[in-house]
């Protein structure tokens, strides 16, 4: 527990001292909703049905642009050797990442999601759920993503690879997600949709670990 | 402490060697010699779990191969998993409490290989010398018997090769083990394993 500790404090630190953190990964996320709206001509009553899916969509974009750093840089500068002769098993190192990621660039994410999402014509009394909603989904994109990008250790264009692997794969949280957003919109309970959606990033948890840690001792050999 | 037997090993179609076997004692270290590409550096990630040989069998003794690897082995390769954006003092931290170091050892690694001065600076900020040192010093902070090590003092100068020499002594002395690729002399190698010539 206390090594993992050590190695969550470590990937928290390198999230939000290298590039591509939570800084980038929010402008990102806010420019899509700005451009929405302009490349929609402006009308806010034209946006406001796909609004849910439209801010949905940009948290997944946003969600990849710094997974690369996940595990690609540990593999090339010869620390992920290191951290296989940790006294944890490799499932819970794609974990502890995971999570780090979670928190460095899923829950600022999901903090400024609502203002993006009212930005896109959302009613604000929608905010809470929109919040909590990116916050379970940024979850599960952390998850994949971590399983995405191991799959992807050692390619030459790894950051496209993770895209294309994991784009697919966030696919469920997207349509789960915006359903929610729907749901509410319409006057109907939203748990259903919430339930799915946390049905999926329990599914991420029980799958991500054990292929992500796969993938990396493959990329090791 | 450790026994390979029948170990063929081969990277991609390439074959790098076939059926070697050898064996590593407490108190011991051995020189693993052979030509650019005969595989030394495969052998020891091998060694260290990080390549599935094709056939044969490691083993480590009165312990299976993967409790070993967690606890009872340093790996030093020609990556030396030191981030450059960091502080030398966080990367030695992280390494060497990952690995099991409490703060009593670090500071004697920080002592014994004068990093003091290097600590505040970023990793990139250090000549290729100081960064083997301070990747060195995760292995002195944290005690592991067996120390894998590839071209330990490539980048080392007179001075430092002397003092890890001593430090490697002294790690033999307390019963430990070292097996080390080299193409220069290892000095305290009390025999060398040659794998061949290399295709």
């Amino acid at each position: 527990m206390k090594a993992l500790l050590i190695l969550w404090r470590r990937e928290l630190a390198l999230a939000w001292s290298g590039g591509g953190g939570p800084l980038l990964a929010c402008g990102f996320f806010l420019c899509l909703t700005v451009l929405v709206p302009l490349a929609a001509g402006g009308d806010p009553a034209g946006l406001r049905p796909v609004a849910g899916g439209v801010a949905w969509l940009a948290l997944a974009l946003a969600s990849t642009l710094s997974l690369e750093r996940l595990f690609e840089r540990d593999l090339e500068d010869g620390a992920l050797d290191l951290i296989a002769l940790g006294p944890v098993p490799l499932e819970l190192v794609v974990i502890a990442k995971a999570n780090a990621q979670w928190l460095a660039v899923g829950v600022p994410l999901a903090v400024i999601a609502p203002i993006a999402a009212i930005t896109l014509g959302l009613p604000p009394g929608q905010a809470p759920l929109i919040a909590f909603s990116a916050l379970i989904g940024a979850l599960g994109f952390a998850l994949t993503g971590a399983l995405g990008a191991a799959l992807a250790l050692g390619s030459k264009r790894g950051g496209l690879l993770i895209a294309v692997v994991v784009l697919p794969l966030f696919i469920p949280p997207v349509v789960f997600g915006a359903g929610a957003l729907e749901r509410a919109a319409g006057g109907l309970s939203p748990l259903p949709a919430l339930a799915l959606l946390s049905a999926w990033v329990l599914f991420a948890a029980l799958v991500a670990p054990f292929a992500g840690a796969a993938a990396i001792r493959n990329a090791q050999g | 402490m450790l026994t390979v037997a029948g170990l063929t090993l081969s990277r991609g179609e390439r074959l790098l060697f076939r059926d070697l076997s050898l064996s590593l004692a407490s108190g011991e270290a051995v020189a693993l010699t052979g030509a650019n590409g005969a595989g030394k550096t495969s052998l020891l990630r091998a060694l260290a779990g990080f390549i599935r040989p094709d056939a044969g069998s490691i083993a480590f003794a009165a312990v299976e191969p993967t409790e070993a690897r967690r606890r009872h082995l340093h790996w030093l390769g020609h990556l030396d998993g030191l981030k450059g954006g960091r502080r030398a003092r966080d990367e030695l931290a992280f390494q060497s409490r990952w690995l099991g170091a409490d703060p009593e050892g670090i500071a004697a690694a920080v002592d014994v290989l004068a990093l003091e001065p290097l600590l505040d600076l970023e990793v990139r900020q250090l000549s290729a010398g100081q960064r083997r040192r301070l990747a060195f010093a995760r292995l002195i902070a944290t005690p592991r018997p067996i120390w894998l090590l590839d071209e330990p003092f490539a980048p080392l100068d007179a001075r430092w090769r002397a003092v890890l020499g001593l430090l490697m002594q002294a790690h033999i002395d307390k019963g430990g083990a070292i097996l080390a690729a080299v193409h220069d002399p290892l000095p305290v190698a009390s025999r060398a394993v040659d794998i061949g010539g290399g295709r």
